[in-house]
């Protein structure tokens, strides 16, 4: 049977304490790119009892996915914006989940993240990266950006790190490790750094600026 | 003198775009921040570096 939202709720604020669930509650949080790095904070986030989440990505569950990624042998051909609001129903069925289809560009930012207390970027390529970390800062100087910055490969854990930059900026990963040098994706390396990008979400949620 | 990513260079005056060019950077894969604040892409140009800057560059690698 399931679980009423109150009882939800309590279960959250008993495990996390009253007043962190409270901000995490009230928090709307956008993951750009739903991918071995947003496919894993949105899982993160949604256990964590944020409120509500924007996701947006324009691509399908692949085969190729399935090894780094939160999705299903039954999901593929899906479009992970249907994909993945469906599994975090599984989670948290009173997460409030917006879903966009869409591949971004310069001239969807103004405007997309109204609302949202933290935008994270998950993307793949560094180019779309690049792209997004300049539209957001330009059109939202004040909203905190967590950003992916190098997680290929299977090199040690211990290299991946959250660095604050400049105001509102925030970089997870090792900074040098790229998928264009032949480097694989692999579920725990990746899995390192979408934790990164979700504790922080967290920590800013619950007040704490510093990475 | 300007801090670029930690340290110090006697780049007073020096433009941002030819400095990020001569240095190898690709402006579609960076982003630049002067004193905390982005400095837009279409400004990297026109961008003159002054003493006491800091700027932090940061370069993408693909891959999520």
């Amino acid at each position: 049977m399931m679980p009423t939202r109150e009882k939800f709720y309590a279960a959250l604020v008993e495990r996390h304490g009253a007043e962190r669930q409270a901000r995490f509650q009230a928090a709307k949080v956008a993951v750009c790119g739903l991918g071995g790095l947003g496919s894993n904070i949105a899982v993160m986030l949604a256990r964590a009892g944020v409120g509500e989440m924007l996701l947006i990505d324009f691509d399908r569950v692949d085969l190729s996915n399935l090894n780094r990624q939160q999705y299903f042998v039954e999901q593929l051909g899906m479009l992970k914006t249907e994909a993945l609001p469906e599994t975090l129903a599984h989670i948290d069925p009173y997460c409030k989940i917006t879903a966009r289809t869409l591949k971004i560009t310069e001239q969807d930012i103004p405007g997309l993240f109204d609302g949202c207390d933290v935008i994270c970027e998950a993307f793949d390529k560094a180019e779309a990266k690049a792209m997004l970390l300049q539209g957001a800062l330009e059109n939202y100087p004040n909203t905190p950006l967590v950003s992916g910055v190098g997680m290929a490969g299977l090199d040690s854990a211990n290299l991946i790190r959250t660095r604050k930059v400049g105001r509102t900026l925030y970089l997870c990963g090792d900074g040098v490790s790229e998928v264009a040098d032949g480097l694989p994706l692999i579920s725990s390396r990746v899995a390192v750094c979408a934790a990164h990008e979700a504790n922080m979400v967290l920590r800013i949620l619950a007040g704490d600026r510093e990475a | 003198m300007v801090t670029i990513n930690g340290e110090k260079l006697p780049l007073d005056g020096a433009n941002l775009l030819d400095w990020l060019t001569a240095h190898g950077y690709d402006p579609r894969r960076i982003a630049v921040e002067r004193n905390e604040e982005i400095v837009p892409k279409a400004s990297y140009a026109g961008t003159v570096l002054a003493d006491g800057d800091v700027i932090e560059i940061v370069n993408f690698v693909g891959g999520g």
